[in-house]
């Protein structure tokens, strides 16, 4: 049995979530391979050779990899297709753009954000926005999957795989990649911080973001995240959305201020260690699943959240 | 131009669903079901495409049950011109839906093709992508903004790390995100005139044959309960207990 995993990186560096994808492959059994296909990613593919428990590297350079664009990626992943029983992604917004094609092209049903390896064909996977877990056994012969990250420990370094080089492969230029607008942030990143502070619909503005969620993310270190609501009314990137069309993060806290707490928002956060809730209304459902609920209108909290932090020496 | 828009008839987005006792699967037959929210916010996109004359024609199509053309009507209130019901009574996965949906488009021949980014209910995100390798089409997922520019469209595409840009060759595939538009209401007027538009319905079997599902589900159960906690008097109060008790200040 060989397993491949596609490395979510961006040429110059390797994201965390492919050591969190490779410790799901380890648990598939069998030898783990990763594919950087990228431009210029040979630091990347270095980083992926170093991961624990990785016996070699697929690195694969060319132009119309520099962006991971779906249609390419998906040609040169089927390709690999017949070397391995299982191909798994990251389920980043790259993974979930790629894999499904991947999965038609090679007339297999993909298991979408596996949870938990059961067997070698059979896993867990939320459904019904984290309201129901599935259980099921795959009976294709080649398995391809999305993995949940935040449910995978990041496997270790100290590997020493391989690197081999690969060709690209042919396939008629049908997209183009045009521009990116990335939100540069100094914060830690949303799915892997050890304390998240998001803010709702309650925040009223972008300025109160700033104003108010900030200082207090400052002192924790805290990445910060937000509702729908906040994005769609335009106070927080859509990058910075948590729930079950967002991001999914698992934090050792998480503290969820001016959020009612909808089952769509409780999809992307419940699995938190600690939940803190600041709301206003004692009957918001967020209390429901919060640890520590605090009954307080958030611009007088978060002040004295942020005085007492620092009192403290936070 | 053509624009096909699948969509699917879902558990409503409000309603709380529970697993059967058995564990064999959900309980659905008192809930409210509704158009998958992505979906509706296609039509809308394709719907806008039609009024700003870029589109001519509209055409929904759903696979489903028989009750799946109540999705369908709510897609031609919101102005869609045709509907298609593809039947078949039980759950389709995504790789037998795109198949379905492959033999649609080569019939249709559509010069896009808008669905959702995901369905709610099973939160697979899979279909349009299988469906545009499938077809050999580019792919602009999890659209938040669609220009039709001569024979590309470009799409502004919602990523972890931000938005990015693509230009896409025609025909194509778009999956709507949340924020590609706000969906409108139908007019009671539209509503009743959708009531009475043809809807042509045709078995699953006349477009594929092989429907088994390729995942069997063992089971299905519901996640470990959180408990609610503890309400906390003050900030003070927080901050102590996150130290003290919690340990994880
Ligand atoms: C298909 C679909 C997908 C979705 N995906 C997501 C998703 O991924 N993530 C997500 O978050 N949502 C998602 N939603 C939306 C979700 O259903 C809710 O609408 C949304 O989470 C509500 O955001 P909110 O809690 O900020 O706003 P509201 O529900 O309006 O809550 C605001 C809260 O702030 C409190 N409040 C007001 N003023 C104050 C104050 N001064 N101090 C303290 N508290 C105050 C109120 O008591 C209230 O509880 C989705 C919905 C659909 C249909
Ligand atoms: N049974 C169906 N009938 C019509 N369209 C569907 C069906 N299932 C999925 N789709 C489309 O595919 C999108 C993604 O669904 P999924 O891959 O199941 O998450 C949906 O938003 C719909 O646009």
């Amino acid at each position: 049995m060989a397993v491949l995993v596609l490395a979510d990186h961006d040429n110059a560096s390797l994201r965390e979530s492919t050591a969190k994808a490779v410790t799901a492959a380890v648990l598939l059994g069998g030898d783990v391979h990763i594919l950087v296909a990228g431009l210029n990613c040979a630091p990347a593919a270095d980083a992926a050779a170093k991961i624990d428990g990785v016996a070699k590297v697929l690195h694969a350079e060319s132009p119309r990899y520099e962006h991971m664009l779906p249609e390419p990626l998906a040609v040169l992943i089927s390709s690999l297709g017949p070397s391995y029983d299982a191909l798994l992604a990251p389920s980043t917004t790259t993974g979930k753009n790629v894999m499904p094609r991947v999965a038609a092209l090679l007339d297999v049903m993909q298991i979408s954000d596996m949870m938990n390896v059961l067997a070698p064909d059979t896993f867990e996977r939320p459904i019904y926005a984290g309201n129901v877990i599935e259980t099921v056994r795959s009976r294709d012969a080649k398995k391809v999957i999305t993995v949940r990250v935040t449910a995978f420990q990041a496997a270790g370094q100290g590997g020493q795989a391989s690197v081999e080089l690969l060709d690209a492969v042919d396939t008629p230029e049908i997209s183009t990649f045009v521009s990116e607008e990335l939100s540069r942030s100094e914060r830690p990143e949303l799915t892997s911080a050890r304390i998240v502070l998001s803010g709702g619909r309650a925040l009223q503005s972008r300025e109160n973001f700033t104003k108010y969620i900030d200082p207090v993310a400052e002192r924790l270190h805290a990445a910060v995240g937000a509702s729908r609501a906040a994005v769609d009314a335009g106070y927080a990137p859509n990058d910075w959305q948590v729930g079950q069309t967002g991001k999914i993060v698992a934090p050792e806290i998480y503290i969820a201020v001016g959020i009612s707490g909808a089952i769509q928002h409780l999809a992307g956060m419940k699995d938190s260690k600690v939940i803190v809730a600041i709301n206003k209304d004692p009957d918001a459902p967020i209390f429901q699943v919060a640890d520590y609920g605090l009954v307080a209108d958030l611009y007088t909290a978060l002040p004295e959240l942020e005085t007492e932090l620092a009192r403290i020496g936070i | 131009m053509k624009i096909l828009v699948p969509i699917k008839r879902v558990v409503d987005f409000n309603a709380k669903v529970h697993v059967k006792a058995d564990g064999t699967g959900v309980e659905l037959s008192n809930l409210k079901m509704s158009i998958n929210p992505f979906d509706e916010i296609a039509v809308e996109e394709a719907v806008r495409l039609k009024e700003r004359g870029v589109a001519t024609d509209v055409v929904c199509v759903s696979i489903g049950p028989a009750q799946s053309e109540d999705v369908i009507r709510t897609g031609l209130a919101m102005g869609a011109t045709r509907g298609i019901l593809v039947t078949f009574d039980g759950e389709l996965e995504p790789l037998a839906v795109a198949k379905a949906l492959k033999a649609v488009a080569d019939d249709e021949k559509p010069d896009m093709i808008f669905l959702g980014k995901q369905a709610i209910d099973y939160d697979c995100d899979q279909t349009g992508q299988m469906l545009a390798a499938l077809l050999g089409w580019p792919q602009g997922t999890f659209a938040s903004k669609v220009e039709v520019d001569g024979s590309d469209v470009v799409v502004t595409r919602e990523v972890d790390g931000g938005h990015q840009t693509v230009r896409l060759k025609l025909p194509a595939i778009v999956t709507a995100d949340l924020r590609l538009n706000q969906p409108r209401y139908a007019s009671l007027p539209n509503i009743m005139k959708a009531k009475r538009m043809p809807i042509d319905k045709k078995p699953i079997e006349s477009l594929i044959s092989d429907t088994a599902p390729r995942l069997e589900i063992l089971k299905m159960a519901e996640p470990p309960h959180r408990k609610a906690g503890v309400k906390v008097a003050s900030v003070a109060e927080l901050v102590s207990k996150l130290r003290t008790e919690a340990g994880v200040l």
